[in-house]
């Protein structure tokens, strides 16, 4: 059964990497591109532009789809383990919702509200000696936030057998707003944009890049309810003679 | 509408838990892999380094890291 669902979780993966590469390349690439032309307009003034180590073009396309493929199949596969957790312990969902529900979940703990407090940016944005601050305050708060949404969920859980399943759900979505709100409020801000830098493309350039991570997630979420709908569904009353015969992954 | 008594058939049947002592030496698996995976893509080369690329893979994963939200440089 756990093989089955991770076979599944990581093929979803690598769909919603290969999506995304895409989304990014077509939407995201240029954002990147102009934010690039503008470091290196800076760095002219001074000295020369630096040569890079690994050409743009390469930069691009085959790293952008390794970044967006390895991505996608690690959150692949976690997707198949924490959806094998949830999994008939949520309600009476069926294969699809629970797929869908989790897709919805996960980008808000994992993507939206980190993003919220420290939103991506753009080449050219960011000092080089803060990367190391910057980097522990990123995952500080990622973790914070999926600990909370599990601490939540948890809760709403255990809630829903005495207010029912709708209030319970209210009462876990808005413990987790709050936790996460005084979070954002206590912890450090980081703003680094140089006070020339365009606003309109740091605002395309974040938008593009909360894009594609949207993309990814409802492509893994949508792929992974497809695939494993087949798996766990169990076999219809009717027409069982045109079952399909699962493969024996 | 009380009385619209839905047959048993096509409503959703309970779905099957699967017990978590089955769940968790994959999830310990998973769990190790992707964050490695995920490390590596995310801040190997940026803000530490375990290997010494000298940039390469920094440079290599850079548009990525910087569209996927991850603090690149």
């Amino acid at each position: 059964m756990m093989r089955t669902l991770l076979v599944r979780g990581l093929i979803a993966g690598l769909l919603a990497g290969l999506v995304a590469t895409l989304f990014a390349y077509f939407v995201g690439e240029p954002q990147v591109n102009a934010a690039i032309a503008l470091e290196e307009a800076g760095a002219e003034a001074g000295h020369h532009a630096e040569e890079p180590l690994v050409s743009r073009s390469i930069q691009s396309t085959i790293g952008l789809l390794a970044a967006h493929l390895g991505i996608g199949v690690a959150l692949g596969g976690l997707f198949a383990v924490v959806f094998a957790v949830i999994y008939g312990r949520l309600g009476g969902f069926s294969v699809r919702a629970h797929s869908t529900l989790l897709a919805g979940g996960a980008f808000v703990a994992v993507t939206l509200v980190p993003f919220l407090k420290y939103p991506a940016n753009p080449p050219a944005v960011g000092q080089t000696g803060t990367v190391g601050s910057r980097t522990e305050l990123y995952f500080v708060f990622l973790a914070l936030s999926i600990i909370t949404a599990g601490l939540a969920v948890t809760a709403a859980r255990s809630f829903a057998d005495r207010f029912g399943g709708w209030a319970a759900s209210g009462i876990g979505i808005l413990g987790y707003a709050v936790v996460m709100t005084v979070c954002a409020v206590l912890m450090p801000p980081v703003n680094e944009v140089p006070d020339d830098f365009p606003a309109t493309l740091l605002w395309d350039f974040r938008l593009a890049s909360l894009g594609g991570l949207v993309v990814l997630w409802l492509v893994l979420g949508a792929a992974f309810g497809t695939l494993v709908h087949r798996a766990l569904a169990p076999t219809p009353p009717e027409g069982a003679a045109e079952a399909p015969a699962t493969a024996s992954t | 509408m009380s009385e619209a008594a839905v047959p048993a058939s096509t409503s959703i049947p309970a779905p099957v838990r699967i017990p978590l002592r089955e769940i968790v030496p994959w999830a310990v698996l998973i769990g190790a892999l992707a964050m490695i995976t995920m490390f590596f893509i995310s801040t190997e080369d940026g803000a530490t380094a375990l290997l010494s690329a000298g940039g390469y893979v920094h440079e290599f994963l850079h548009d990525g890291r910087h569209l996927m939200a991850f603090p690149c440089h």
